[in-house]
This record gives structure tokens, C-alpha cells and sequence, in this order.
């Protein structure tokens, strides 16, 4: 079941209707009423675990990954995500991380646009077309391929270094950054992430300032987002809170997505890595 | 010693002793914050782009908002709460004549519309001050957010004065101005909403008739 | 020319348990976009499964069932190695079959 919210309107309300969808018959104001539509989301969730549209992104993925593209008519096989070029398996749980030849760190989102642009020949312009997708006739290729690689890293602990010290830098940095008050809202992440048990509207929120709550956040990302019908990378859901929090909006593969990055992952470090996932 | 501090105190004495808990974090010296956040507020600047009505200038931090982005998600001391209290307690416009209640249906509208002054948003379009992202109003709403306190039966508990209606004006205009480094919103300061949608939302909290205080 | 489904099938004992995972916008035609404009309809109408030849499931769908939609379902017969056929067809009369082997 779909909640068709019209465009232009907040995730909020739409997870406010489904939840009144599913759960808030009663229209007495008993706090019992009120955790029952919580429980009955719980109980959609588990219900969605089975059939995850996600696999449909990871067999494209897969496809692209190995298909020859691009000016040069190569495909991705060589591209070097961290454990030698062309190893897929595990390595999204030790991203992001130094890669000497481009001198920078980087997490998965920007280093396919790097091996896209080194192996593949595409223009910057063109990597980044269409980077998320939006109905059937509009895919992103780029949300196939994180499907596809992240898959391969499913079960494997997380485990970012910050043995380099840009890689120490960048966490020190994604530190700040996730402090960072701004905008007219004055929201920084820690507004709505820095406390235990709360949520915003039915939607329950991690705190990504401890252990537990960035593990359980961090290895469910990518995910088919139902509401959405798209499979959605964490560079998307960086994008996405930037928005909310009313940020001009995130460049993809920037430098401060990269550094919150490299804070979120490392934080969860030792937990078993569990995506792609479903979510509402 | 506040519960951060213990935290990181106690990740740094467990790694010692090799058990497996928070990445142990090195201890650093408050220049080499400042440098870390000047880095970081650079980053920023490079790794975003305006978009509708958001632009670059959103980036740029007040006062209130560099001082309160240095606490890591702590409480300000009380020297440094005083300060920005202060500071943000001068910003406060009152409606003329002290009439500062409206209609608080439309102030239940304000209440459970979410956007507003998103780069997604229309800038001509409603702007809202989403107040059930965070608190319980009206009783009717199931669903609601925790981030902050229920306001169910705000005016029932504390009186339906002009000294509590001034209260209620004031948190939605400046919240800081009671509370540094508050999770929510300065809704007048910013010029989020209208003083028209201020005094909407008030009447919400206030008017005996409004459902938040049935 | 729509994404090829996923199938999974497998037999216990006299029953085989299907689950086929579909690419399909599934569009009500009551969605407007930006601009007001309704977003025409388009959904998976009909759903054939077959095994060995013979009709195990037909089914009837609407705008209804959701984006990229997930059916599970089990039929009495199957064994290792025999092939389970899913067919759907939309409203536009795109079609698609792929098949599974059953594990």
C-alpha cells in the first residue's frame, strides 16, 4: 500500500496519513490510541521485510556494473572501491576511505563517479544526469549500482578507519558538521538526532550521537523507500535532511557529505552491516 | 561533569583496557576545535548550492547558532545560557496593545502544515510552523512528534492571563530568549511566520475555546 | 521494455511456495503532478502463473496494489527442477513473462 501524497508535501504528512491510515480509528485522545498507531506501523514494517523491491536495483546494478559504457566502452570491473580494483565484496563496510590515487577520501557515491570519469570517460555533467530516480521511466543508474555494491558487503561488520589522517580530519570535520546549527530553523542534526527515544510526527528517530542508535541507523542505508518507490543511498538521505532542515541543497559527493559520512559510519562500527533494507 | 564528557572519559579508559565500545576520542585542545569548525564551516560553503529561495547566505550562523553549535549537544553553562538568553530576549516584538491572541482555528492549521521556507517549497506558497513535528496539541491529533513537551492543556495548567499569553508569544517568537540553545524554532526572529500566524498560534495555546485546553 | 521479475519458488512436501517480485509503477490515474495535470493510469490488469502447462494462479489486479508490487503464493503439485511461468499484463497491454525453476 502506497500513501499518495501529493507533490509538495512534506514526508511528514504523508507518514502522519498512513499512520491515521492504519491505526487511528479511535478518536479518543487515550495515550493507548495514540501507541497503537505506532505499533501497528511496526507491524507494516515487518510485514514489508519480505519481497523487498531493493533486489530489482541490485540485478540492475549488477548490470551496469558490468557493462561496457561511457566514451572509453569499458565497464566497472576495475574500479577500485577500497580492497583492489574490481572487489565488491565487503567493501562498503570499510567506506569512506583515503583513496591515494584521487588524494582525497571518499565514500561510495563519489568514488563511482570517480571511476566513472576515470575508467568510463563520462563528463562530470553526465555521471551526474540522473542521480536519483523518479518513476520507472527515470532511473538512476548510479542508485542501481550503490544497490548492487552495498549488497555485497550484507553481514559484513562495519569497520571505517581513520588510521590516514585525512581520514581523521574528515571525522574530526563530520563531527562539527553534525553540530552545526544553521538556517532559519536553526536545525542542526543534532536537533532532531541527538536524544533517545524521540520522534518527529509517528516517525521514531535514532540518536546518531551514541553507539547503538548509529549502528541501527547507519547499516539500514540504502533502502527502498515505499513512500518514495525508489531505492535511496545515504548520500540521498544526507541530501534530503539538508532539505528539510530548509539548507541550500547538498552537492552530491561533496566534501561535507563525505566528512558526516565518515562520522555516521565509523560510529557504527562493529555492527553487522544489513542493507539494502526496506523502510516506509 | 556532564554526562558527554563522562562518556568520552569512559570510551577513552575502556579502550585502554581493550573493551569494545564509542570510537575513543583523542582529547583536544580548544584551538584545535576552533580550527576543526572553522574547516568545517569552509566545507560547507563548497559543498552546497542555492536552490529556490535557499541560498548561500542560510550557511552564515548568528550568534546564537555559533555559540550553541560549539556545546556538541550539551546544556550551555549558565555564564554562556545567561549570555545568549540575553541576547535573544531583546529581540522580542509584541503585537501592539497587547492583543496578542487570533484565531485559533487557523492556528491549528499553522500548527500541522509542515512547510514552509524549504528550497523545495513554493516561496509564495503556505508557510507553517509544523508545531506537531514536536508536541501534543489538541487532543484529536494522534499523531504528533517528542522532541518537545506535550502542550496539551497549556493554558489549563499555567492560566489564561496576559502574563501567560506574553509567555506563549514570546517562545514562538524567540524560544531562545527562555531557553539557550533551544531545539526549536525562532519563529518571529527569523521571520519564519507572520505576526498575524503568531498570534493564530498563540489563541492555539491559549484561548479557553481552542481544544488544546479542553 | 519493463525490468525482468525476480522469482523464487520452492516445493515442501506437495506444495510449492512461490514468491515473484515485480518492476511496475503501477500508476492509479489519480495522482496529479506539479503542474495539476492527472498522471494517466497505468497497472498491472492481469496475472497468470503456470507450472508444467497448467493455470495455477489467475488474478485480477487494480490501482490498488502498490508500486513494484511483491506476490506470494503457494500451489498444491511442483517438484525439483519443473518450471513455474509468471505472466502480467497492463493497462497499456505491455506484457511480460519470466520464468523460475523450482529448488
Amino acid at each position: 500500500m502506497r500513501t499518495f501524497v501529493a507533490p509538495g508535501m512534506g514526508t511528514l504528512l504523508g507518514a502522519a496519513l498512513l499512520a491515521t491510515a492504519l491505526g487511528g480509528a479511535a478518536v479518543a485522545p487515550a495515550l493507548l490510541a495514540q501507541s497503537s498507531a505506532v505499533d501497528e506501523i511496526a507491524k507494516y514494517r515487518a510485514a514489508l521485510q519480505d519481497g523487498n523491491p531493493a533486489e530489482l536495483w541490485e540485478a540492475r546494478g549488477e548490470g551496469i556494473w558490468k557493462q561496457k559504457r561511457g566514451p572509453k566502452q569499458a565497464t566497472l570491473e576495475q574500479c577500485d572501491i577500497g580492497l583492489g580494483p574490481g572487489v565488491v565484496k565487503g567493501a562498503y563496510a570499510r567506506l569512506p576511505r583515503y583513496f591515494a590515487d584521487a588524494d582525497r577520501v571518499m565514500d561510495l557515491e563519489s568514488r563511482l563517479l570517480w571511476c566513472m570519469a576515470t575508467l568510463q570517460g563520462f563528463s562530470d555533467a553526465d555521471s551526474r544526469k540522473q542521480l536519483f530516480g523518479n518513476g520507472n521511466d527515470r532511473k538512476s543508474d548510479m542508485e542501481a549500482l550503490v544497490a548492487y555494491v552495498t549488497s555485497e558487503s550484507r553481514g559484513t561488520p562495519m569497520n571505517v578507519g581513520i588510521a590516514h589522517p585525512k581520514e581523521a580530519e574528515m571525522y574530526r570535520v563530520g563531527e562539527r558538521i553534525f553540530y552545526f546549527r544553521g538556517g532559519p530553523h536553526d536545525f542542526g542534526c543534532v536537533t532532531c538526532h541527538g536524544d533517545d527515544a524521540k520522534r518527529i510526527r509517528l516517525q521514531e528517530l535514532p540518536n546518531l550521537t551514541t553507539k547503538e542508535g548509529a549502528q541501527k541507523a547507519y547499516t539500514t542505508w540504502p533502502a527502498y523507500r515505499v513512500s518514495q518507490g525508489e531505492l535511496r543511498s545515504f548520500q540521498w538521505r544526507l541530501y534530503d535532511c539538508f532539505r528539510q532542515q530548509r539548507f541550500p541543497e547538498l552537492i552530491f559527493g561533496s566534501d561535507a557529505s563525505i566528512a558526516l559520512t565518515t562520522f555516521l559510519a565509523r560510529n557504527a562500527n562493529g555492527a553487522p552491516f544489513d542493507a539494502p533494507a526496506i523502510k516506509r | 561533569m556532564n554526562a558527554r564528557t563522562v562518556l568520552a572519559v569512559t570510551s577513552v579508559v575502556l579502550a585502554v583496557v581493550g573493551c569494545s565500545t564509542a570510537p575513543s576520542k583523542p582529547v583536544v585542545s580548544s584551538v584545535e576545535r576552533e580550527e576543526t569548525a572553522a574547516k568545517a564551516s569552509a566545507m560547507l560553503k563548497t559543498s552546497f548550492k542555492a536552490n529556490g529561495q535557499a541560498g548561500l547566505d542560510r550557511l552564515d550562523q548568528d550568534e546564537t547558532q555559533r555559540a550553541c553549535s560549539a556545546l556538541d549537544g550539551n546544556a550551555p553553562s549558565k555564564e554562556v545560557a545567561e549570555k545568549i538568553e540575553k541576547l535573544n530576549l531583546a529581540t522580542l516584538k509584541y503585537p501592539a496593545e497587547d492583543k496578542l491572541l487570533g484565531d485559533w482555528k487557523n492556528g491549528e492549521k499553522i500548527a500541522q502544515e509542515g512547510r514552509g521556507k524549504q528550497f523545495s517549497d513554493d516561496p509564495a506558497g503556505p508557510v507553517g510552523a509544523n508545531c506537531y513535528a514536536c508536541h501534543q496539541l489538541a487532543p484529536q491529533e494522534l499523531s504528533y512528534g517528542t522532541i518537545g513537551p506535550s502542550l496539551y492543556q497549556f493554558a489549563k495548567l499555567r492560566g489564561y492571563g496576559i502574563e501567560t499569553q506574553r509567555y506563549a508569544y514570546g517562545k514562538i517568537y524567540n524560544p531562545d530568549a527562555y531557553a539557550a540553545c533551544s531545539n526549536m524554532p525562532r519563529f518571529g526572529h527569523n521571520g519564519i511566520l507572520t505576526e498575524q500566524q503568531m498570534k493564530d498560534v498563540t489563541a492555539l495555546l491559549m484561548d479557553p475555546a481552542s481544544p488544546v485546553n479542553k | 521494455m519493463a525490468d525482468p521479475m525476480k522469482i523464487r519458488a520452492n516445493v515442501t512436501g506437495d506444495t510449492t511456495e512461490v514468491k515473484v517480485l515485480m518492476s511496475h509503477e503501477m500508476e492509479t490515474g489519480q495522482r496529479k503532478d506539479a503542474q495539476g495535470k492527472t498522471i494517466p493510469a497505468w497497472f498491472i490488469q492481469s496475472v497468470t502463473a503456470t507450472w508444467n502447462g497448467n493455470t495455477v494462479l489467475a488474478a485480477q489486479w487494480g490501482p490498488a496494489v502498490s508500486k513494484n508490487p511483491f506476490l506470494s503464493f503457494k500451489f498444491k503439485g511442483g517438484a525439483k527442477g519443473d518450471k513455474v511461468l509468471i505472466t502480467w499484463v497492463d493497462n497499456r497491454g505491455d506484457k511480460r513473462t519470466d520464468e523460475a525453476t523450482i529448488a
